[in-house]
Formats: structure tokens, sequence, C-alpha cells
């Protein structure tokens, strides 16, 4: 919550080590909520299995939090493993819109929401 | 994983078969744990189990959606959270899980995970909204054992919506007063179960000592225009009190 440019850009998210079965300060971590996607840059030919598990699956756009559901991994390993692949440009992410500290510029997003939600009606 | 309490709509998975997929075929079997979100810890440090896959289609977000907001689902178990984000949701609702911010936060960052690393069953569902925004709903449970869980899950959520079972009032307590504590402004939606007696409003807010402006809604998790309302009744309460903050 709070470094500028955390919850907008990707630039902020730092690069993990190799990291299997560790989780990095939850602080850092990339939010569930975050989308991620395949760049559709070739994965060198060295990168662990679990790595290449996760880009292989993310041929659309889709939660960090439904990569490790559809997974069946913790998000706390998927979050590490991601934010490698991010990265090193072989992941997209779609950071999430977040509302911070409640000013009026978060009303857009409200509305936006409060109307999407009443076309369900 | 969600969903043996009947509340799965496979409809959706054939409105947009294009994008569907099941990608990872080769490995998966189907999940025998993080099964229904009953509230228990898992007492694991294991995290390398690679053959958990889940069965779920995929189903994958618009490629028009710009970003993903959140909204939380809170109270205790059994109280409906599942059940509501099951109704809304435009997916399967999946589970997984939170880890517990405080044994994050005692970690070193060179140390594993240790076996007393408390998990908490995490359910959520998608809702796309206007084809540029999707909404995630995150369930967890509100036991105080649990609130640790939520620290990072509500760290930029739009708000929470709260539920509460008039049978079991005092379950409801850690979770709002939680909400309250973390500043995360949130909505009541009270699940009616068919043994409930009917209580008034003022009793009800009075005894969950709710803040005059914090909305109460009557609501079936059963019922998708019911869910959708006590949703829209959290979103248009944030609305107003930023719109009068200013
Ligand atoms: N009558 C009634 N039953 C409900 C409602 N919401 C949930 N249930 C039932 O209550 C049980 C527990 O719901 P669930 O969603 O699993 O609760 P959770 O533990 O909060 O996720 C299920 O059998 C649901 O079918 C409701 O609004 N009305
Ligand atoms: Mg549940």
């Amino acid at each position: 919550m709070s470094r500028p440019g955390e919850e907008r850009t990707t630039a902020a998210v730092r690069p993990y080590v190799i990291t299997r079965g560790r989780a990095g300060s939850s602080r850092d971590a990339l939010p569930l909520e975050t989308l991620v996607m395949a760049s559709g840059s070739a994965l060198p030919p060295h990168l662990q299995p679990e790595y290449r598990r996760i880009a292989g699956f993310c041929q659309g756009l889709l939660s960090v939090a439904e990569v490790a559901a559809h997974l069946g991994q913790p998000p706390a390993v998927v979050q590490v493993l991601l934010a490698d692949l991010i990265g090193w440009g072989h992941i997209v992410a779609r950071p999430p819109i977040r509302v911070v500290k409640r000013k009026r510029a978060d009303l857009d997003l409200l509305r936006k929401v409060l109307d999407g939600l009443e076309s369900k009606l | 994983m969600a969903g043996t309490d009947g509340t799965i709509r496979t409809d959706h998975h054939t409105a947009h078969p294009g994008h569907t997929a099941h990608p990872g075929h080769a490995d998966r079997t189907t999940r025998t744990d993080h099964t229904n979100e009953t509230g228990e810890t898992d007492e694991t440090g294991d995290t390398d189990d690679m053959d958990d896959m889940d069965d779920t289609p995929v189903m994958y977000v618009e490629s028009s959606v710009a970003g993903a907001a959140k909204i939380l689902v809170v109270g205790p178990m059994g109280v409906g959270k599942t059940t509501l984000i099951g109704t809304v949701s435009e997916i399967k609702p999946l589970s997984t899980e939170a880890t517990m911010s405080q044994a994050g936060a005692r970690l070193d960052t060179k140390v594993r995970p240790s076996k007393t690393t408390t998990t908490v069953a995490l359910d959520f569902g998608r809702i796309t909204l206007g084809g540029e925004l999707v909404l995630y709903l995150f369930g967890t449970p509100g036991q105080q054992r649990f609130l640790p869980a939520w620290k990072d899950l509500a760290r930029g959520a739009l708000g929470a919506l709260a539920l509460v079972d008039t049978r079991d009032l005092e379950a409801s307590f850690d979770a709002i007063g939680h909400l309250e504590d973390l500043d995360v402004p949130f909505s009541v939606a009270v699940n009616a179960f068919p043994d409930s007696t009917p209580h008034n409003e003022d009793d009800l807010r009075s005894a969950l000592d709710l803040l005059p402006h914090t909305p109460l809604v009557i609501c079936d998790a059963r019922e998708h225009k019911s869910s959708v309302q006590a949703l829209i009744s959290l979103v248009s309460h944030l609305i107003e009190t930023l719109t009068e903050a200013s």
C-alpha cells in the first residue's frame, strides 16, 4: 500500500530469486487479483518445469488466484514464480485496480462497478 | 474446491466456448485436498505438490479487460459465503488458500515456511463488468484465528460484504470487528435460513453495533438477484461515503 507506483505498474515487482518452497515477504507479493498472461516470448530451454507449467497455462488472461487454484499450487508459491516470469518478460501483468486511500478519484471505478452490477439484474 | 454444495453454474462454460480450454491436461489429477472451505487450518509447510491440478475447465478473462478489482465476502462458517459467490460468479467458484501474513512476516526471506505455517481456505469467483473490468469476490471465514490472513487480502479491496446468520449473531462479531479494525468499508447482508426467527432491523443493528450509515439488507445467497442486490447495496454505500466525504 506504500510504494509509489506499486499499484499500477509491474516495475515495482522486485526480482525474486528462485524460490521454490519459499514464500517471500507478503507485503511484496503479487496481489491475487493481478491479471496475468503469457507474453508469447520463447522460454529458454533451461527453464525449470514449474515455470513452464505456469507459462503454458497462461495462454489467456487469468488472475493469480485462478492460476494457483487451477494448478493446485499454494498462491504464495505461484506469486513468486509469476513475479519471476514477469521480471523475465515471459508473462505480462495487468495490475489490479485498487482502492487504497479512498478518494474521489475512486468514484469513477465505483460507478463502473455499480453500473456493471446493475446490468446483471 | 467449492461446488459440493450444488452451487456450480455450468451454463457459463458453454456460453463462451472460445474461452474454454484444458491446458496442462497431461498431468492433471483429481484434487483431493483444498476441498470445501471448512474453515479448518491446514498445518503444513508442504508447498511442493505438483500433482494437485484442479479439474475445472479454464475460462480465461476477456482480453478487453484492463484490470481487476476485488470485494471480500466475510462471515462465519456456514453463513453462505461460498453459496453467494457461486450464485453471482461467471466461473465455478474456485478454492485456494491464503497464508497467514503473520507467519509470512516472521519468515526470513532465506527460510522455508515452517511446519506451522497456517493457511486458510479462500473461495473466490469472478464477474466481468462491462467488458473492461473484472470483479473478484474473495470469501474467507471470519473466526478470530483466521483474521491475520485477511490483511493482504483486504489491501486494495473496494469493500466487503459481511454475511450474518441471525441464528448466531455472535459468530459474525469477529468478522465485522476486524473489518472495522482494518478500515475496510462494508455493508451487512443477513442470510435468512428456514429456521431463522424474524428480527427487526433496529434490534439487529444494535446487536451488531452497526453505525447508522452501514447498510443492512436481507439476502438469499442462493438467489442471483438477491445476491447481486446485496453487492449493489455495498457499492452504493461506497459511492455515498466518498461523495459525502468531499
Ligand atoms: N436458506 C438459505 N440457505 C443458505 C443461504 N446461503 C447458504 N445457504 C445454505 O447454507 C449452507 C452453508 O453455505 P456455504 O455457502 O457453504 O457457507 P460458507 O461456509 O459461508 O461458505 C449451504 O447448505 C447453503 O445451501 C441462504 O441465504 N438461505
Ligand atoms: Mg465456504
